[in-house]
């Protein structure tokens, strides 16, 4: 096989091994790149000359004795949200069309000590708003599946890179579902740790409240590997948690037996794909073989869950935005006065979407109107928070769909807000909760589009929801199928 | 509760963005079909529940107060739209 469609773990012992140098296989990852992404278009940036030098300075390492970090000489591809000193970090958006950041984020501090190349910036929607990735002021980048469809959003780019072995892992951001549902949508694993647990030091801000850096892979093992190398407090991270982080490599082949996996009810609603539910049904009954107990549960208040979000996030992203304002750096529009200029820049600079997150924001925020909306979606977002307290007194992971269909085709949402919003129904929750949820691949509908299983875990539990993933991964072979890149 | 034209126009000023007068129509409808939606939230009586701003029990972060960058300041204003000497150059503040 060739070396880009290997995975972290496969990679590992053939570097160990010197079957292949970090050189050599960063070269099949570039060179796949530029045979498939004028198809599937997932990077912003590719760092051919900083990827090949940090290749080499991987295999001077690998030479010497002692252990090595799993991800050293491995080539990673990074949304375009993390900042990476010296190489342009737009953000997918045209406002920081030239932003060229003067210091790394910690969890791009951590992969470069790991000794992680760092292949590219991946193509996003703007400021990772959106389910599809048609909001980047980029260019769409499609689904390596099937190329006249999403490959989902925000983290699109990421998980088609993965999908499309143009890097053998990535990492995105996740919001309300920016990691899970491309994830779902392109066949790869993705999981959106426990809120807190990576720091988002050095990650340019969507809802500070909500966002949560993860990895995206080919596999639970690569998803393990990622995760216990960027995990950890960080002091310039205030809400970083100060939390033991556990080798989530060696815990996964624990056995699940025993373990109870509830199923809530309200994920399984009209309006889901058909072939969605049968495969999540089927996926189910995976797990049962695995002696984990199954048990139906409630989350009564997920169908608020959809309107909070909407509320909460728009509201911390007006603010967080704010700082877009054509002074310091980005976009600056000239114009006849400080306040134009100002207002030109934004409006030249933001594109639609972006706009209209702005815009529901400030207008929640609005005095007169904060009781009504603000004030009232942070109490329902304490009774979802509550819901899922409640549910797991009595399981240890939740069993749902990732997103309610498949990815669907470019164009068909794009004009209409709401129905785009919907897509993220089955992951907001677990962000407005702060709870780890990973998607890992079960199925493919009969358009050949992959689909996601989300299992869902306590605070801090990663552990255990990548124990059930792997469980799951190593009883079916969903995640060993390759797109074609047909168009 | 039906958004306005005005209340669009009221709000992109607050949010410093110029729009165009498309943009104003297609956010009027857009941003109230959001806000139809999300009216399904005065189904749930919320009267004696705390609102939840944040999900860790972090309440103030501490650290010591000290610099632990070294100066930066050309990479720092090599993204500035505009510069004089080692400052940002920003538009007349006070006419």
């Amino acid at each position: 096989m060739n070396p880009y469609a290997l995975t972290i773990h496969e990679l590992q012992e053939k570097l160990k091994k010197k079957e292949i140098s970090s050189v050599e296989l960063t070269k099949s990852i570039l060179d796949r790149i530029d045979d498939v992404d004028e198809k599937v278009r997932s990077y912003i940036t590719v760092c051919k000359d900083s990827a090949l030098a940090e290749a080499k300075k991987a295999d001077a390492q690998l030479r010497r004795k002692g252990s090595h970090s799993p991800l050293l000489g491995i080539p990673i591809a990074l949304k375009d949200i993390f900042l990476t000193q010296g190489i342009l970090t737009t953000c997918a958006s045209k406002i920081l069309s030239n932003f060229v950041p003067p210091y790394d984020g910690t969890v791009v501090r951590k992969l470069k000590e790991a000794g992680a190349v760092i292949v590219g910036k991946t193509n996003m929607d703007e400021f990772a708003m959106g389910s599809s990735n048609e909001n980047s002021t980029f260019g769409i980048t499609r689904n390596p599946w099937e190329l006249d469809y999403v490959p989902g959003g925000s983290s699109g780019g990421s998980a088609a890179a993965v999908a499309a072995d143009e890097c053998i892992a990535s990492l995105g951001t996740d919001t309300g579902g920016s990691i899970r549902q491309p994830a779902a949508c392109c066949g790869i694993v993705g999981l959106k740790p426990t809120y807190g647990r990576i720091s988002r030091y050095g990650i340019i801000a969507y809802a500070s409240s909500l966002d949560q850096v993860g990895p995206m892979t080919k596999d639970v093992t690569d998803c393990a590997l990622m995760l216990e190398t960027v995990a950890g407090f960080d002091p310039a991270d205030s809400t970083s948690l100060n939390a033991p982080v556990p080798s989530f490599g060696s815990e996964l082949k624990k056995k699940v037996k025993g373990l109870r996996v509830g199923i809530p009810k309200e994920y399984f609603i009209p309006g889901t794909q058909p072939e969605v539910e049968n495969a999540i049904r089927e996926g189910i009954q995976v797990l049962k073989k695995s002696d984990v107990e199954i048990q139906e549960i409630s989350l009564p208040h997920t169908e608020y869950a959809t309107a909070v979000y909407y509320i909460i996030a728009t509201a911390e992203a007006s603010s967080n935005l704010a700082r877009y304002d054509g002074m310091k750096y980005g976009l600056r529009a000239e114009a006849k006065n400080l306040t134009q200029t100002y207002m030109e820049s934004r409006e030249a600079g933001f594109g639609a979407e972006v706009k209209r997150r702005i815009m529901l924001g400030t207008y929640v925020l609005c005095s007169g109107y904060y009781d009504a909306y603000y004030l009232k979606a942070q109490k329902v977002r304490n009774l979802i928070m509550g819901d899922f307290t409640e549910a797991f007194k009595n399981c240890d992971v939740i069993v749902t769909p990732t997103a309610p269909t498949t990815a669907f085709k470019i164009g068909e949402k794009i004009e209409d807000p709401l129905q785009m919003y919907l897509s993220d129904i089955f992951t907001i929750p677990t962000n407005l909760a702060g709870l780890p949820g990973l998607s890992i691949p079960c199925g493919f509908d009969s358009k050949g589009l992959p689909i996601g299983l989300q299992i869902i875990g306590k605070p801090l539990d990663e552990a255990t929801i990548l124990r059930v993933a792997y469980a799951f991964e190593q009883a079916t072979d969903w995640h060993t199928k390759k797109p074609t890149l047909r168009t | 509760m039906s958004l306005t034209r005005e209340d669009v126009k009221q709000v992109a000023t607050l949010a410093r963005m110029e729009l165009t007068p498309k943009e104003e129509e297609q956010l009027t409808l857009q941003l109230g079909k959001v806000l139809d939606y999300i009216e399904r939230l005065n189904q749930l009586d919320t009267e004696k529940v705390e609102p939840l701003a944040h999900v860790g029990d972090i309440v103030n972060a501490f650290r010591e107060d000290r610099v632990t960058n070294k100066p930066a300041i050309d990479s720092l204003l090599s993204n500035a739209p505009d510069r004089e000497d080692d400052f940002f150059k920003v538009p007349k503040i006070i006419e």
